[in-house]
């Protein structure tokens, strides 16, 4: 069992850095902002929800692995929040800013 | 396991580190923001592996300070857009 929850562990933690390394790489290669909006949401919500799936089997006690799904929830809901509000501010004021 | 917890941690700050080469090139302030709001949420996976590989207490509470401070950051450069403007928001 303990064996199972520690293979779960390591692969959601690593399918979170491949997530991670690929929102970095969409930053970084993609060719406008929007599509580089994208990319990063990719990684802020599914990237740090794999690493937090991966950390919970490891949390001690209840309260802890809850407040693990806190932070994530929290970054969830302000991500969905930013990207809305930065793309429209993309549509509005266009892509010189 | 709290090894692999933090190599996991060392490649997050990594891969985000090289992302704020974002921020020295933009070409506009939207995507300078999003190069700190990836910066955030790396920072807070980062911190939540730490926490858990090292047993420290407390950590758990920091990275839950900056998911709110991420959110407000990217907050404040939106309104601040909004009410100077393209023009008046990118400070020269």
């Amino acid at each position: 069992m303990s064996f199972a929850l520690n293979l779960l562990s390591v692969t959601a933690i690593s399918a979170g850095l491949i997530f991670f390394l690929a929102g970095t790489l969409g930053l970084l290669r993609f060719p406008d902002t929007l599509s580089r909006l994208h990319a990063l949401t990719k990684a802020d919500n599914v990237g740090l929800g794999l690493v937090v799936i991966g950390l919970l089997p490891l949390a001690d006690n209840m309260l802890a692995g809850l407040k693990l799904v806190v932070v994530w929830v929290l970054v969830q809901l302000s991500g969905a929040t930013v990207g809305q509000l930065i793309a429209q501010s993309i549509r509005r004021f266009g892509q010189t800013g | 396991m709290p090894d692999f917890l933090l190599t996991a941690a060392v490649f997050i700050l990594f891969t985000v580190a090289i992302g704020l080469v974002r921020i020295l090139y933009g070409p506009c302030d939207a995507d300078r923001a999003m190069a700190a709001q990836l910066f955030g949420s790396g920072g807070i996976a980062t911190l939540l592996l730490v926490a858990s590989a090292t047993r420290a207490p407390g950590v758990e509470d920091v990275a839950m300070g900056l998911a709110l401070l991420a959110a407000f950051a990217s907050v404040a450069f939106v309104s601040s857009i909004a009410t100077a403007g393209p023009e008046g928001a990118d400070g020269e």
